[in-house]
Formats: structure tokens, sequence, C-alpha cells
């Protein structure tokens, strides 16, 4: 699956357990598998399995019981919490389920903020960067919108936007089209599968959708905590 | 443009309803602040400049004279009596005034020979309080030339200035002649060269200005003064200044802080009242800021998750809602001080004398502002400190899976 070419992120032996004492409850019991540059893969699972436990711990935003997470080789168990922010910022982005635009700003504002939260301010070049990706997304004339005039598919495709900002090496996108109608879900996935193919991105998919997880390389299944199957997709 | 500037300029104008709210509550804070310290500090200003309208800011006269007990083995009874004073004149005052004009804090001084005495003319008598004095100098101490209502602040020969209640007790004007006589039996005739008003009912009927050198002959000092007064530049300071005169002459230095001790009792608790009100509104307007952002927080928990998940530092976020503190207190106390002046200027013109004229002048400086201005920046941070520090320790997993 993607030999030969670089690793960008790599999990061994992820444990993630909740809760203390008899309340305890182990959600990742041990997961190991590697992305490589460019790859473009889905994970599924019932819910509850962990796929968002997961997800967190791959974005940094959580750190493991156990297990360590490389990220471009460099072993993320050493990084205090601004160093983690750094490293975020620069090298990974994010979709969620619900595209967590932030309400006051426009659709331009919030692909802008990444940019600006890593570098203290805002400059003259950035509205320009997000006027090409929101370009890239389709959303160009909608740039100056406020975000919650936007619509379900729309928003997601801001948040699209907004994940690429800082030219992430891999997105971390966490059921992206999961609260979209078919045909919205199906513009969404094609808009990832393209930013994909022509950046060379990495994107690691949350998806219960099995038709949609078929249009990836890879589909990696999560049951119980575990990674019951990891192959590549019968596209 | 900084970046936490940005967001939090846009949290504030975004929730409208919360940001006027908490804009409104440092704003009537901050008018509290303006209003009692502008109201508190005329109030005081004009009380004191009206007690020190007629009186020197430090007297000085000779020490008292102190009886010497027997020696213990006398057969005589050992009780000590106070020594009856008379009329004394500071020993070598020449050079204690001079050396008193030296002393840092000193911006006036002048010799004045006083005592008893009666003031007549025809059938009507007065006791009076004969001051001689040299009226250049004197004037330097106590501000009496404005407040000349008839005739001249200057005395020649056998001239005399009396108050307004004096004249009319006496029936004369400028020009006309009294008699004034000690106890004693000494006496002169002086020629009234002006009729003073100082604002005191009991100085006006009482005082009576001679020059120095009559004063001398007719309390029998020649050559003497009984008591330098002594003008500061900084009234709170007299007290010090007095006791730094006593320290290094060996004289009886009175304050008039030592002389108008009630006044004094009555303005320190004036002043501690209003500052525990003035504490008290700090503490509600401290309380409502971090009510309102501590609110915001629990609202914006997942804008705070994602705001992290995009690459904002723990210590960024701590910025913004310090920083929404901090402009809230700014902006606050832009407004408080609006209507702090308002209030106090209105106040100032309900309250007037019989004349119409206003009772007394509110203190409305540019060291006000300032001060309730960093009072009310200080007050937002600090009480946008708990949320801020709420809002960085947010995790951002946790508020984006549960909100």
């Amino acid at each position: 699956m993607g030999e030969g070419r670089p690793e960008v992120l790599r999990l061994e032996g992820i444990t993630r357990d909740f809760g203390e004492g008899e309340a305890r409850t182990q959600v990742l019991r041990g997961v190991d598998f590697a992305l490589r540059r460019g790859e473009f893969a889905a994970l599924m699972g019932p819910s509850g399995s962990g796929k968002s436990t997961l997800l967190h711990i791959m974005g940094l935003l959580d750190r493991p019981t156990s297990g360590r997470v490389l990220l471009g080789g460099e072993d993320t168990r050493v990084m205090d919490d601004d160093q983690l922010t750094r490293c975020r910022a620069t090298t990974l982005g994010f979709v969620f389920q619900f595209h967590h635009l932030l309400p006051g700003f426009t659709a331009l504002e919030n692909v802008m903020i990444p940019m600006a939260a890593h570098k203290g301010r805002l400059d003259a070049s950035m509205p320009e960067c997000g006027r090409a990706l929101l370009e890239r997304v389709g959303l160009l004339a909608r740039a100056d919108n406020r975000s919650t005039t936007l619509s379900g598919g729309q928003a997601q495709r801001v948040a699209i936007a907004r994940s690429l900002a800082m030219n992430p090496k891999v997105v971390l996108a966490d059921e992206p089209t999961g609260n979209l109608d078919t045909q919205t879900a199906d513009e969404v996935f094609s808009l990832l599968r393209e930013v994909n193919q022509r950046q060379q991105v990495t994107f690691l998919v949350v998806t219960h959708d099995r038709r949609l997880a078929e249009r990836t390389d890879r589909i990696i299944e999560l049951v119980d905590g575990r990674i019951v199957s990891d192959q590549a997709s019968e596209r | 443009m900084r970046f936490e500037v940005f967001i939090a300029l846009r949290y504030l104008k975004e929730g409208k309803a919360q940001t006027a709210l908490v804009l409104g509550g440092t704003a009537v804070g901050v008018a509290v602040l303006i209003f009692l310290t502008a109201l508190i500090g005329g109030l005081q200003r004009t009380l004191v400049a009206q007690t020190l309208s007629a009186q020197a800011h430090i007297l000085v006269k000779a020490p008292e004279r102190l009886a010497r007990p027997l020696p213990a083995a006398s057969a005589v009874a050992d009780r000590v009596e106070k020594v009856p004073d008379r009329i004394r004149s500071i020993e070598q005052w020449q050079q204690v005034l001079e050396a008193v004009r030296t002393i840092p804090g000193v911006v006036a001084a002048t010799p004045t020979a006083a005592g008893s005495a009666f003031a007549s003319r025809g059938p009507a008598t007065k006791s009076v309080a004969l001051r001689g004095i040299d009226p250049a100098t004197f004037s330097q101490v106590i501000e009496i030339v404005p407040k000349m209502k008839a005739g001249r602040f200057a005395l020649e020969g056998t001239e005399a200035i009396i108050g307004t209640v004096l004249a009319s007790d006496l029936g004369v004007s400028v020009g006309d002649k009294v008699r004034l006589a000690t106890p004693e039996g000494r006496g002169d005739v002086f020629t009234i060269a002006g009729i003073f008003d100082l604002g005191n009912k009991d100085v006006n009927q009482r005082w009576v200005f001679v020059p120095l050198r009559s004063a001398q002959t007719l309390l029998d000092v020649p050559g003497g003064a009984t008591t330098l007064e002594v003008k500061v530049a900084e009234i709170f300071e007299a007290e010090r200044v007095a006791r730094e005169i006593q320290r290094r002459h060996g004289l009886a230095a009175d304050s008039w802080m030592e002389v108008n001790q009630q006044l004094l009792v009555g303005l320190r608790s004036q002043s501690a009242s209003s500052w525990m009100i003035q504490a008290l509104v700090v503490l509600a307007v401290t309380l409502g800021i971090a009510s309102v952002l501590g609110v915001s927080v629990i609202q914006k928990s997942r804008e705070i998750g994602i705001l992290k998940a995009t690459g904002t530092t723990t210590r960024t976020i701590q910025r913004i809602f310090l920083l929404e503190g901090a402009i809230v207190g700014a902006v606050g106390s832009v407004l408080g001080a609006a209507m702090g002046s308002a209030m106090a200027l209105a106040f100032a013109n309900l309250a007037q004398g019989p004349t119409g004229a206003p009772l007394f002048p509110v203190d409305l400086t540019p060291r006000l502002f300032l001060g309730a201005a960093t009072v009310a920046i200080l007050t937002g941070t600090l009480a946008a400190w708990y949320p801020a520090t709420r809002a960085a320790r947010l995790d951002p997993a946790e508020v984006i899976r549960y909100g």
C-alpha cells in the first residue's frame, strides 16, 4: 500500500484508556499502522470502535495512554503542548463531521485563521492565499459571506479549504460527509480526492459509508479498538 | 493586526448583547468611581481651602515655659502649676525666620506680633485680636489681597486694616479713625486703610491688622515677633514641616492639621468611606466581567477547541480572553468617564448655595480619568483571568466531540 513513498505518519502500539479504577475503559487496544505520502485511506468501523479517538491521537489533539505517534519520523511523545500545537498547525489539517467553522467570521476569515494563528498576526498576503484556497474548493464567490449563511455542503468545502491553509502533509477527516445528502457527499468526497491527487496530500477519512470508502486507495477497519483489516480498496 | 486582537474584537462584536451588558456595567462602575472621587475631592478641597483661608499652614511660637518642680527632698509640696504666660517674643526671630524659609517645602513665612486689644470709636468698644504684620510677606502666607472689600492691603505709620463685621459694628469705613488699646492701657489712634472679608465671621469681627512696629509697641514686645506664620507648598506636608521646625529650632510649631484635628478626622472618615464604596464597586465590576466572560467561554468551548485544533496555542487562547477583559475595561472607562463627568457636573449645578453659586467645585482632573481608566483596564484584565485560564485549559478533543 503505497510502498516506496515516504511515511508521513506512523502509529506504534497505540492504546487509550478512559476513566479510573473499575470504570476504566480501554478504547484503543494497540493500534499500529502507517500512512505514506499521497495516500488516500478510509478508516471504517462501527460506532464506539474508537475511530474518533484514534483520529484525535493521530491529530495530536489527544495523547495515547501508551504507544507513540511519529510525524515525519519525529516522536511526538517528547513534545510539550506548544510544540504539539505548532506541529499540528504546520503538518496536519482537520475536517470535522460538523464543519465547525467559527460562526462570527466570514468564509475567507475562517480559512485565514490557521495562517494568522501560526504567524501570530494577520498580514496582507493572507487574504490572497485564502481566496486561492476558496477558489480551489469552488467557493470564491462566497468568500465574504458569514459562515452561518453557507449551506452544509458549502461550509464543508470551506472547512476543507481551511484544512489546507498551512499546506499540511496529512489531512484527517472525521466523517466529513456524514452530515450531507448523498449528492453533496459525493461532491465533497470528490473534492478531497482531487486535492489528494493534485497536491499529493495524504488523507485519512473516517466514514461509515462503504460506497465512499471504496473510492479510496486503502480501507482500515477498526473494531473494539483493534485493527481487524487493513487492505487496498477494491476499486 | 495581532491575531489575538483580531479574535478578541470579533468575539466582542459578535456577542452584542453580552458586550453591551458588560460594557454598561463597567461604564457605570467607572462613572461611580469618577463621580465619587470628583465629588469628595471637590468637597474636601473646598473645606480645606475655607479652613485655610484665614489661617497659616504652620504657626511657630516661643516654646511653652514649664514650671520646674522643686527637688524631691524639699519639704514643700510637689504640686506643679502651669506658669501664667505673658506675650513673649521668639528669640532671635529674624534668624529663625530666615532659616525656616530655607526648609524644603516652605514657600513663605512672615512674622507677626499678636495679642488682645480693644477697638473703640465713640461709645462703641469691641474686643479684638491685634495682629502686627508686615503686609508684603503676610499676603504671601494668607491670600488676603483679593479679599479686600474696601481700601488697600498696605500699612504705614498708624494705619489699620479691619474686617467687614468689625467695620459694621464700629460704624467705620476707610479713612475713619479708631482707637486701639491693650488691657495694659497702651493705646493709639489708627486710621482705617482697608476692610477685608475672609469668609469667616469670627475673623471678620475680631482681626485687626496694624504695622508690626505699632503692635510691638502696643503689646510691649519691642522689636519682637510672637509668631512666625508659615505657608507650605503641599498642605498635607504641614505636619512634617512643623515637626522639622520644632526639631531644628526648639520652638512650638503647630500645623493646621493639629489645630483642626476634628476637620481632619472628618476628612479621613469621608475618604475612608468613599474608598470602601469604590472598592465594592470595583469588586462588583470585576465579578460582572468575570461572569459574562465565563459564560462566553462556556458558549465558545467548541470554537476554542477548533482554534486549538487549527494551531492556536494555549497562551494565545488565554491572551484572547484577557484582551477581551482589557478592551471592556478600556472602552468602559471612556463611556464611564463621560457618564461620571456628566453626573458630577450635574450634581455641582444642583448643589447651589443661596446665591445660586455652586456650593463647591467638582475635581475633574486628567489624573482622575487616567486613574479610573487604569483601574478599569486592570480590573477587566484581572476579571478575565479565570475565564481565560479556563478557556486555555479546554481539551480540544473533548470539546470538539462533546461541545
